[in-house]
């Protein structure tokens, strides 16, 4: 276990920094230019494990477990997430016969 | 000897705090008692009173003197002011008056309240009364006085306006409470001076502290002058007196314990309690006199041409109190205390039997509609007669005395002042047997059903009058001068209290006979007249509006007091009320609260475009606000 954490550490950490922004600003710009309500959620994941992706190496760096725990917390979250955003978009197609978040503009049809 | 003080002490807390119980029974449980649980207790509890302040009596004349210190109310590191009470010869005799001609009127009033709805509710505020003066009178400094007086002022405010749901009845209790506040002001600045002077409020240590002053200092002229303005307002002087024939609007015993025995006496009592200060200003001792003396003489000229029962009895007890005021203003502390006593037993009895007519013409209270009433009022005629004759000064009746006592000192200390306060003594006489012979002789004036109806009052009415009938006879021998003979027993009760040495009268005896001669015959000869004119001519006052000569509408129309007052007074503030009214109030404040309002309604008219329901736009707008914030924070 600790060959593993010092053979991460061989890895400057700007590394990580560096693909976790970037990961984090596709999805951003996922979320911001798609109209697919799918594509948007999976834009959100994106996001969510960049930010993961930025825990666990900080936890790795700074031998600190509390950053691992949050990974594992935003993973539970993330789930439930969407879990109930993808029900939505199963009744927001029912209705609508389409997934296109530019519909979804009033509170009834 | 101690086990006795100290009982001593616990009874003198109970006289005030008996009718405070009742008060407080009967106040919570008005709508449940049934009326004559209610008018027992009520005359009950101010009846042990009374005999507890018989017994103070008796052991202050044995030369006692107490002081009950209940507790310590306001302790700050330099004001203290102890719940206390100070029982002298001087708050003695006041105990004695308030809780004995209180004990009476409140028996009346059980006759005289019976049929009406309010009963339970008037004998509350009653016995909240009685409390009230007790302590006024008790009080052993100007703080614990002060709250007396205001209680008895609220007291006053309640029963004026006893009849609610007539709005002029509101308004004359108004009118009274609003009259009293600013002669309160003066009372409160007064003690202010006075505390800011001598460091205390207590008489005893105010009394030793002035000693040391020159007569006639800017600082305590100043403070007598400003207590005064209180005297003056209570005690319904010029100029504020309106309010007290206004006051009349209340039930016929309240105007008789309120606004003739005791309440209205408070302002005597405070100057003579504060003799010690009130001698070292001589120039608001002139301005005393001044203000009874033609205080004395207005009244009693506008008590010649009222037509209502109440009003003449009413600006009687004004021109009465003037005299009191004549009395202190001359240096004849023990004169006003006299007067006070000998006028609380007749004019309760005059007011009294002005309701016991009332009674029984069923409300009619105008003159006009009199007369006669001899023959099916007895009582109230033998009583209302000899109360007449106490006030005009006959002798052996009480009014003589107190009266004579006024006028001789008054001769010795300026004739001018003599010379009015005997042309009102006249004036006195004529109004009073007008009065009289209008009401009860010759033959009835009113409806027919008016005279089926006539009836003597029952007895717990007629009892209380003739026990103060009886007082209006023998009350004044407590005085007796010494020109006849007397040693005068209140002079030397009281003379405990005025310390400062009497002025000396300079009169021969001769001088002093020959007062009371043209006093007495004056007021016979004036009777004759009133009786020449409304008991021989039978002559009954003209309507209202019929023409009369200028100085008789002057006195009809009271001086005009109350026009002038409403267009100097009433009027603009009316007027400035309007103005704030309409610029600040409706113009500035609400302005500012409508354009809360406005503008409200504005930004949202205008955000409510931004909420267009597009998800993408609301998407961009996070984004950027958490980039603003992340920019924000990194700035701090």
């Amino acid at each position: 276990m600790d060959t593993v954490v010092e053979g991460l550490k061989l890895m400057p950490i700007n590394n990580y920094i560096i693909l976790s922004s970037l990961l984090f600003v596709i999805g951003l710009v996922g979320v911001l230019t798609k109209r697919n309500a799918l594509v948007v959620f999976m834009s959100v994941e994106l996001m969510l494990n960049a930010i993961n992706l930025l825990f666990a190496a900080f936890s790795v760096y700074h031998n600190n477990s509390a950053g691992q725990v949050m990974v594992i917390f935003i993973m539970v979250v993330a789930a439930a997430e969407v879990a109930a955003g993808l029900a939505i978009l199963v009744l927001t197609y029912r209705t609508n016969h389409s997934i296109d978040i530019n519909l979804l503009n009033s509170l009834k049809h | 000897m101690e086990k006795q003080i100290a009982m001593s002490n616990f009874l003198v807390a109970l006289i005030p705090l008996l009718p405070l119980l009742s008060f407080l029974i009967i106040g919570l449980n008005y709508k449940k008692l049934n009326k004559t649980i209610t008018g027992v207790l009520a005359s009950g509890s101010v009846f042990i009173s009374f005999i507890l302040s018989v017994v103070a009596y008796f052991q202050v004349k044995a030369g006692a003197t107490f002081e009950v210190n209940l507790f310590e109310w306001i302790a700050t590191e330099k004001f203290v002011i102890n719940f206390s009470f100070l029982i002298d010869p001087l708050s003695s005799l006041m105990l004695l008056v308030v809780t004995g001609v209180g004990f009476l009127i409140h028996v009346y009033s059980i006759g005289y309240m019976k049929h009406d709805e309010g009963f339970n509710r008037f004998f509350a505020y009653m016995n909240l009364f009685v409390f009230s003066m007790l302590i006024l009178v008790l009080g052993s400094n100007y703080v614990m006085m002060f709250i007396g007086w205001e209680g008895v002022g609220l007291c006053s405010y309640l029963l004026i306006g006893f009849w609610f749901k007539n709005t002029e009845y509101n308004n004359a209790a108004k009118k009274a409470f609003i009259m009293n506040r600013i002669g309160d002001l003066g009372f409160l600045l007064g003690m202010f001076l006075l505390y800011v002077t001598f460091g205390s409020l207590d008489f005893k240590t105010v009394f030793s502290l002035a000693a040391s002053y020159p007569v006639g200092s800017t600082i305590i002229v100043t403070a007598t002058l400003l207590l005064f303005v209180g005297a003056i307002g209570k005690s319904a002087q010029i100029p504020l007196f309106t309010w007290l024939p206004d006051a009349m609007a209340g039930p016929t015993p309240v105007s008789a314990l309120i606004h003739a025995a005791t309440m209205v006496t408070a302002g005597v009592y405070m100057v003579a309690r504060s003799q010690a200060i009130y001698v070292l200003a001589p120039l608001t001792m002139d301005v005393i006199a001044i203000t009874g003396i033609v205080t004395a003489l207005l009244a009693a000229t506008i008590a010649i041409y009222q037509n209502d029962i109440k009003k003449v009895l009413a600006y009687s007890t004004v021109s009465q109190l003037g005299y009191m005021f004549v009395g202190l203003g001359v240096g004849a502390f023990t004169g006003a205390m006299f007067h006070l006593t000998t006028h609380a037993f007749f004019k309760a009895l005059l007011f009294l039997g002005a309701g016991s007519v009332i009674h029984a013409l069923s409300g009619e209270q105008d003159i006009r509609n009199m007369g006669g009433l001899r023959k099916a009022l007895p009582v109230t005629f033998m009583v209302f007669l000899i109360a007449t004759i106490a006030i005009s000064g006959i002798p052996p009746f009480a009014g003589f005395f107190s009266k004579d006592e006024i006028l001789v000192h008054a001769f010795a200390h300026n004739k001018i002042i003599w010379g009015l306060g005997f042309f009102t003594s006249l004036l006195t006489a004529f109004y009073m047997f007008r009065l009289l012979f209008l009401t009860f002789s010759n033959s009835f004036r009113g409806t027919a059903e008016q005279k089926h109806h006539l009836h003597e009052s029952p007895k717990v009415m007629t009892i209380p009058l003739m026990i103060l009938a009886l007082l209006s006879v023998i009350g004044g021998f407590i005085g007796i001068p010494e020109v006849m003979g007397g040693h005068h027993a209140l002079n030397q009760f009281l003379g405990r209290v005025f310390t400062a040495p009497a002025e000396e009268l300079g009169l021969s005896h001769s001088m002093e006979w020959i007062l009371i001669a043209i006093t007495v015959i004056g007021a016979v000869l004036m009777i004759v007249f009133a009786w020449l004119r409304f008991g021989k001519k039978n002559l009954v006052p003209a309507g209202d509006e019929a023409a009369r000569p200028a100085l008789a509408k002057l006195f009809m129309h009271k001086w005009y007091f109350d026009e002038i007052y409403n267009t100097i007074i009433v009027k603009p503030l009316f007027w400035l009320s309007e103005f704030f009214h309409k610029i600040f109030d409706v113009k500035i404040i609400d302005g500012i609260v409508n354009g809360f309002g406005s503008l409200a309604v504005w930004a949202g008219g205008r955000l409510r475009y931004i909420q267009t329901g597009n998800i993408g736009f609301y998407l961009t707008a996070m984004v950027l606000a958490v980039v603003v914030i992340l920019f924000f924070m990194l700035a701090i």
